[in-house]
C-alpha cells in the first residue's frame, strides 16, 4: 500500500509536467485547430535555457524559470508569425506537416551546435524530503506541484476574468464573430501561442532539474505523450489537459513500478487507443454541435 | 453628406464575382434595407463594408473617411458594427461575457455598466439568463444576444443581417420593433433581409439586390406598391 501511494505521488509528479505541455497543445489546438508537433521541442528549449542560465549566469530557481518561460514563450510567437501564420488560409494537413518540419529543424539545429551529450546542471535545489505518513515527497517534487499549480490558476484566472482571456474564448468559438467584435484574431492567437509556449518552458526546466538532464531529442517522446494527454482529456478543453496529463503520468509510472519499464511507452499508446475507440473526443471534449 | 457610401464596389471570391459594381448610400438616422434572392451578394456586401472579405475594387466611405483597406477592428472603432448572419453568439462563453466581447474596444470604462443596462431593459430576458451559456439560448434569444452584444459597442451604424432568419412570426415581430427602437435612439441601420414584407414596412430607403448588382432602388413605401417587389419579392401581385 505505501509502495502504492508513494507511485502515485511519482506519477502525479511526472504527470504534472505532462499537464504543463499538454495545455500548449490543447489552447493551440483550441483556437486554430492545429496539432503544433513543435511543442515538445519549445519543451526541450526550455530545459537548454535552464541550463545555461543557471550553468553560465548563475542564477537561482526562480529567476531562472521566469527566463525560461519567457525564452519559450517568443520562441512560441516567433515559430508561429513565421511557419504558421502563412499558412492559416491553407489545408489543415499542410500546417500539420510543417509543424512536423519545424519540429525536426528545432530539434537538429539544437544537435548541431549543442551536441548529442547530455547536459546536467548544477546543483540548484536542497536534497531535503518530506516523509508524509508512508510517502516521502522530494524537494523537487515539491517544487513542480508547487509550480504547476500555481500556473494552473494564474492561467485559469487570465483565461475566465481578463479581457485577453476572453478573446482567447470568443476567437476559438468564432473566428468571424470575433473578428466583428473588433478583436484582432491575429494578435489573440500570438498571445495563445506565448502563454502555451511559456507552460512548456517551466515544463522544460522542471523536467530538467527532475531527471538532471537535457538533451535534444528530449522533447520528442513526452511531446507525444502530452498530445497523447491532450487527447485523452479532450483536445481544445483546459480542464482535460490538467486531467490527462495527471492520468498518463500516473498510468506511466504504475505500469513501471508494477509491470515492466519496457511497457512504459506502449501503455500510453495503449491508453490513446482506447479513448479513441470509446470516447473519442476525449474526456471533457465536445461533440461539435451547431444552432442555427 | 451621406453616413455611408459605397461606390462601385468589386468583391471576388476566386473567379467568382460576387458583387458587380454595387453602389449604396446609407443617410444618417434612416433604416435602409437591402433585399434580394438567395446569392444576390447580400451578405457579402455586409462582409466587405465589415472589412472581413477582400474587395477588389471600389471605394467605401463612412463618416467622410475610407474604410476600404481599414481592417475590421477599425472600422469597429470607428463605430460600424455587424450583427452577422446567424448571430455568431460565442458557444462557451456566458451571456454577459458575450455582450462585454461587444465592448471589447471601447475604452470609456466608466460607461459600460450605465449601457449594460440599457441592454438588459431593452432585452429583459438577457438579464435573467446573463450566467447561462450563450449555446443554452433560443434563437429568438440568441438573435437579441447578437444585437445586444453590438450595441456595446456604441455603433453609429448597425448593419444587421437577417435578423428574422428562423425566428417564429411572432418573434420576427418583435426583432422588428427593435429594430425601430434602436433607429429611435439615434442609431442608423442598414438591413439585410428576406422578410421583404417586414423590411420594407420600417425601413426609410431600400435597395434591391440581384446578381451582385443593383437592380431596383428607392424609398421604402414606393418599392412597396411597385409592381416589380411585388411580384419577385412579395409574393404577389400588386392590389393597388
Amino acid at each position: 500500500m505505501s509502495q502504492f501511494l508513494q507511485q502515485v505521488v511519482n506519477g502525479l509528479s511526472l504527470g504534472s509536467i505532462y499537464a504543463l505541455v499538454a495545455l500548449g497543445y490543447t489552447m493551440v489546438y483550441g483556437i486554430i485547430k492545429l496539432i503544433n508537433f513543435a511543442h515538445g521541442d519549445i519543451y526541450m528549449i526550455g530545459a537548454y535555457t535552464a541550463f545555461f542560465v543557471t550553468t553560465y549566469l548563475g542564477m537561482s530557481f526562480i529567476p531562472a524559470l521566469l527566463v525560461c518561460m519567457i525564452v519559450c514563450g517568443i520562441l512560441g510567437v516567433g515559430i508561429e508569425r513565421i511557419a504558421y501564420k502563412p499558412l492559416r488560409k491553407a489545408p489543415r494537413i499542410t500546417a500539420l506537416i510543417t509543424a512536423i518540419g519545424v519540429s525536426y529543424v528545432i530539434e537538429y539545429t539544437m544537435q548541431f551546435f549543442m551536441g548529442t551529450s547530455v547536459k546536467t546542471y548544477p546543483k540548484m535545489l536542497p536534497d531535503i524530503s518530506w516523509q508524509i505518513g508512508a510517502v516521502k515527497i522530494s524537494y523537487i517534487q515539491m517544487v513542480i506541484f508547487t509550480v504547476t499549480i500555481v500556473l494552473m490558476v494564474l492561467l485559469t484566472f487570465i483565461i475566465h476574468k481578463t479581457k485577453i482571456g476572453r478573446a482567447m474564448r470568443a476567437v476559438s468559438a468564432d473566428e468571424n464573430g470575433a473578428k466583428l467584435m473588433g478583436i484582432s484574431v491575429d494578435n489573440t492567437i500570438s498571445i495563445t501561442f506565448l502563454i502555451g509556449s511559456a507552460l512548456a518552458g517551466a515544463a522544460g526546466m522542471l523536467v530538467g532539474l527532475y531527471y538532471n538532464s537535457a538533451s535534444p531529442l528530449m522533447g520528442m517522446v513526452p511531446g507525444l505523450k502530452a498530445f497523447v494527454a491532450a487527447v485523452f482529456g479532450g483536445i481544445g478543453s483546459i480542464p482535460g489537459a490538467l486531467v490527462g496529463g495527471l492520468f498518463i503520468g500516473v498510468a506511466e509510472t504504475m505500469v513501471v513500478a508494477y509491470g515492466s519499464s519496457l511497457y512504459r511507452d506502449a501503455i500510453v499508446y495503449i491508453i490513446l487507443i482506447i479513448v479513441l475507440i470509446v470516447k473519442p473526443a476525449g474526456l471533457f471534449g465536445k461533440n461539435e454541435r451547431e444552432k442555427v | 453628406m451621406s453616413l455611408l457610401e459605397v461606390k462601385d464596389l468589386h468583391v471576388h471570391y476566386g473567379v467568382i464575382e460576387a458583387l458587380k459594381g454595387v453602389s449604396i448610400k446609407v443617410e444618417p438616422g434612416q433604416i435602409v434595407t437591402l433585399i434580394g434572392a438567395n446569392g444576390a451578394g447580400k451578405t457579402s456586401l455586409m462582409h466587405a463594408i465589415s472589412g472581413i472579405v477582400k474587395k477588389t475594387e471600389g471605394e467605401i466611405i463612412f463618416k467622410d473617411k475610407s474604410i476600404f483597406k481599414s481592417n475590421a477592428a477599425h472600422i469597429v472603432a470607428d463605430g460600424l458594427v455587424q450583427v452577422p448572419e446567424g448571430r455568431h453568439v460565442f458557444p462557451g462563453l456566458s451571456v454577459y461575457e458575450n455582450l462585454m466581447m461587444g465592448a471589447y474596444l471601447r475604452k470609456d470604462k466608466k460607461n459600460l455598466q450605465d449601457d449594460l443596462n440599457k441592454i438588459y431593459e431593452r432585452f429583459p430576458i438577457l438579464e435573467k439568463r446573463k450566467n447561462q451559456d450563450a449555446s443554452t439560448l433560443s434563437g429568438g434569444e440568441q438573435q437579441m444576444l447578437a444585437m445586444g452584444r453590438a450595441l456595446m459597442a456604441r455603433p453609429t451604424l448597425l448593419l444587421l443581417d437577417e435578423p428574422s432568419m428562423g425566428l417564429a412570426p411572432i418573434l420576427v415581430k418583435e426583432i422588428f420593433s427593435i429594430i425601430s427602437d434602436i433607429q429611435k435612439g439615434g442609431t442608423t441601420i442598414l438591413l439585410v433581409e428576406q422578410n421583404a414584407r417586414m423590411a420594407l414596412s420600417i425601413a426609410d430607403y431600400a435597395y434591391v439586390l440581384e446578381t451582385g448588382k443593383v437592380v431596383l432602388e428607392g424609398p421604402a413605401k414606393e418599392l412597396a406598391n411597385s409592381t416589380e417587389v411585388q411580384e419577385a419579392y412579395l409574393g404577389g401581385s400588386a392590389k393597388k
